[in-house]
């Protein structure tokens, strides 16, 4: 028999897909009526963990308790019986059903819908008024902000009669002030003696949200601390085994003259819808220029238009040189000779094939050039392969060999073999897509480190990041992205996250 | 063209979009689950030979309707086993089973009757006979609406009736349902029903099965209604034209309708070349007419008619992400 003061326990949880062991012997005990959090690298095994809670997975070995009861989850039908919903990353919502059909989906009352969708509309509106969750039962998912997506997947859960809300990573698409209202809400519910967990690897929404938190690492649960008696600094040493510098270290900018200039750059999108809307700066030399704003406002675009790989128009020169912004000269190759190096944001799809070696992946782009050629014809595979020896050697990828596919590195080492192929063309401009999206923290301060570095070295930087805190610690300019524009430049040194907040939502300063 | 020629062209419309009908509600069901079925074809071929084998041994046209049902049935399981349970590439298990169907209809048939691949015909209690609407003969003689009445809407099978009353019956199942909801969710993001705990296995299998047993119908309906007796490839394309149809009324059970008699329209023309001469006062080709409806679908798959976004998770197994 467990203590009931438990929302949740868990005793011995195992779970093993093939050779990788995701969790090991965890234990966890969730007090009831309080926000919890569990924190971990990726793939420490928190999400495998989380699945099996809700009946996504089978543990092989271990005890649930809920509310102090031993239950057993075969299946998700069974979490919800037990009082658990759940608030998944990518959002699970139908995107041409409204707000109402999504709610009662699978929580039908009878075989027709009137009566169900009566009796929703009622709850719903009770629950928003309780819990600051205001949603148009009848708009379409689809017309919702992501924010407010999020809201129709907690109501969801309440409107199954959940005690106990799991939400994972609940704060990786909002926006700072939407994230706070999230936390509002999420405190609302544990004032109702509602019991919450997020899921998360960032440590500031820990320290801002929770009660107590749980670490993991490598599968196995490290330590539980209460949040008051913790700090960032300690809760990163404990999810990465080892000291680890949150802030980066970086000297002043020598910034020199521009290299990059860009004007009235306007991109449009398949569907002849304008995604970026007139956007213009400058890059000099020697500086970070870092593009902050909330994913989807046309930051992929301008990297996309820049990198040679979207059709755009405006003017855009490079070094005094017009850049070709479509037609023939417009390619990535084109701009690979030009001189501007592209990480793309999203690796697993630009960056990197997944199913090639990392040798073959350490030419890609640079395929041409006559240091992997052995004559006319034939490559020379051997030089491509020393080189990527050397390379991994450099930036610190494991394991460093050559002729193991992509997909067998973990994102960190993925990326890390993308920054190396690009780095080290030595480009006068890098443009950077989401430089740590899915990395570790150990390998974030390597990354982080080697952009200064490439700065230091004379380089123009575009940085694109959702992250804010990367933003804010990376850059010498600040330049927020809202609808397809730029919001104006900042100072990092006299900015702060809440001014770029607001300009993240679209607010200038004058309106705010 | 006089009215009376046009009831005609009419009536046959409505006996040759029944079967475009019916199979193009059975993609519907598929479709709207996220499977996608090129295989409506083959399962109406083997259903019209089933039926017209079944109803020629044993000289009932309702063992013949079981029958037939129940071997599209089994060819709509194997298509669910490939692309549900086992993940296949539903394109591929779709157009396997129709090159199946297409062979093993003839063979079967030839077996049976030794007769080249075709059943004997079928006669009296062996086939649908038209229905007589009530009070039909009594409206034949009030002009226009009456004559409209008789000639047109009565005097089909009662498959063409059925067929009909299904459209305002999916409709309801579709859109009033919690079937319908799920059904659609499935379609759409079975992510989203797995979470809440509903199978999408079970929804797949029972819509693949649905279209099954209305596929049946239109096959039992080509050979013991439209026609008398099972001939080798006597679906000539209906299960394609019927796809185009279903994208042409962007899966949904209304616009399926009006698309199906369009195209049912447009076979019946090919019958009448002489009509089609004395509308456009110009002898138009018969091969051309019989070609019209074909190339109709041609544009519409080539998307000519407004852009059709199919259900979402359409054609991609569903996999359970870590």
């Amino acid at each position: 028999m467990a203590d009931p003061a438990f929302a949740i326990e868990l005793k011995g949880i195992s779970k093993a897909f093939g050779p990788v062991q995701a969790n090991k012997d965890i234990n966890i005990a969730v007090p009831k009526g309080t926000i919890h959090g569990i924190i971990g690298e990726n793939g420490a095994g928190k999400s495998t963990l989380m699945s099996i809670l809700y009946g996504f997975y089978k543990a092989d070995a271990g005890e649930i308790f809920i509310n102090g009861r031993l239950t057993a989850i075969p299946d998700s039908q069974a979490a919800i019986r037990a009082g658990i919903g759940m608030v998944f990353q990518h959002f699970k919502l139908v995107q041409n059903f409204t707000v109402l059909e999504n709610i009662i989906l699978g929580a039908e009352d009878g075989p027709l819908l009137n009566t169900s969708l009566a009796k929703a509309r009622k709850a719903l509106a009770d629950l928003s008024r309780e819990y600051e969750l205001d949603v148009d039962p009848d708009a379409l998912v689809e017309d919702l902000s992501v924010g407010h997506q999020q809201r129709v997947e907690i109501l969801k859960a309440l409107y199954r009669q959940a005690d106990i809300l799991i939400l994972d990573e609940p704060t990786g698409v909002l926006t700072p002030a939407e994230a706070d209202h999230l936390f509002r809400i999420l405190r609302g519910l544990k004032e109702q003696g509602k019991t919450v967990i997020i899921i998360t690897h960032k440590l500031r929404e820990i320290m801002e949200a929770t009660d107590n938190v749980s670490v993991m690492r490598r599968g196995t649960m490290v330590g539980h601390v209460s949040t008051d008696e913790t700090s960032p600094e300690a809760l990163a040493e404990m999810m990465v085994g080892r000291k680890v510098l949150l802030h980066v270290d970086k000297g002043d900018a020598h910034a020199g003259e521009t290299v990059l200039k860009v004007e009235d750059l306007r991109v449009r999108d398949d569907a002849r819808v304008e995604r970026l809307k007139g956007v213009s700066f400058e890059l000099r030399a020697g500086e970070i220029l870092g593009i902050a704003g909330v994913a989807g406002n046309g930051q992929s675009e301008l990297l996309a238009a820049l990198g040679g790989i979207q059709r755009a128009t405006g003017k855009v020169t490079l070094k005094g040189a017009d850049l070709p912004l479509s037609g023939a000269g417009a390619n990535g190759r084109a701009r690979r000779d030009a001189g501007i190096g592209h990480i793309p944001e999203d690796r697993q799809t630009l960056g990197l094939i997944m199913d090639f070696t990392a040798w073959e992946n350490i030419a890609f782009g640079y395929h041409n050039e006559p240091k992997y050629q052995k004559n006319a014809l034939v490559m020379d595979n051997a030089a491509i392969r020393a080189d990527t020896e050397a390379k991994m050697a450099t930036f610190d990828v494991r394991p460093p060999i050559p002729t193991l596919p992509a997909k067998s590195f973990s994102g960190g080492n993925q990326q890390k073999i993308v920054v190396a192929r690009e780095m080290e063309s030595d480009p006068d401009v890098l443009l950077i897509g989401q430089p740590t999206r899915g990395v570790d923290i150990g390998a974030i301060e390597f990354i982080h480190k080697q952009i200064i570095a490439l700065r230091d070295a004379g380089k123009a930087i575009l940085l694109v990041s959702v992250e804010l805190d990367e933003i804010m610690s990376l850059s010498d300019r600040i330049a927020v992205m809202f609808d397809g524009r730029l919001m104006g430049f900042r100072d990092p040194a006299s900015t702060n996250e809440r001014e770029l907040g607001l300009l993240m939502a679209g607010i200038t300063g004058e309106a705010a | 063209m006089d009215y009376a020629t046009l009831l005609q062209v009419l009536d046959s419309s409505i006996r040759l979009a029944t079967p475009l009908l019916l199979a193009c509600l059975a993609g519907l069901y598929s479709e709207r689950a996220g499977v996608f079925d090129i295989g409506l074809e083959g399962k109406m071929l083997i259903a019209a030979m089933t039926s017209a084998s079944v109803a020629a041994i044993y000289g009932s046209v309702w063992l013949g309707l079981v029958a037939g049902v129940l071997a599209s049935m089994a060819f709509a399981l194997i298509h669910g086993v490939a692309s549900i349970t086992f993940r296949g590439n539903q394109l591929i298990s779709g157009v396997a089973l129709n090159f199946v169907a297409a062979g093993i209809t003839v063979l079967i048939a030839q077996h049976l009757f030794g007769q080249g691949g075709r059943t004997p015909s079928l006669e009296g209690a062996a086939r649908f006979l038209p229905i007589d609407l009530p009070l039909a003969g009594a409206f034949a003689s009030v002009p226009v609406v009456g004559t409209l009445y008789a000639e047109v809407i009565s005097g089909h099978s009662l498959l063409v009736y059925a067929a009909a009353l299904l459209v305002p019956l999916t409709a309801f199942v579709l859109y009033r349902t919690r079937y319908g909801l799920r059904l659609r969710a499935v379609g759409e993001n079975p992510a989203s029903v797995d979470t809440a705990g509903v199978s999408v296995r079970n929804l797949r299998y029972s819509a693949v099965l649905i279209t099954g047993v209305l596929c049946g119908l239109a096959g039992v309906y080509l050979a013991c209604a439209l026609q008398a007796g099972f001939g080798r490839d006597m679906t000539a394309g209906r299960g394609y034209i019927a796809l185009a149809a279903l994208i042409f009324a962007k899966w949904r059970p209304w616009h399926a309708l009006w698309a199906c008699l369009l195209f049912g329209f447009f076979q019946a023309l090919a019958l009448r070349p002489d009509v089609v001469e004395t509308v456009t006062f110009m002898k138009v080709p018969v091969p051309f007419l019989d070609a019209l409806p074909y190339m109709l679908t041609v544009i519409v798959l080539a998307g000519l008619v407004g852009k059709a976004i199919p259900p979402r998770a359409g054609g991609e197994p569903y996999v359970k992400e870590r």
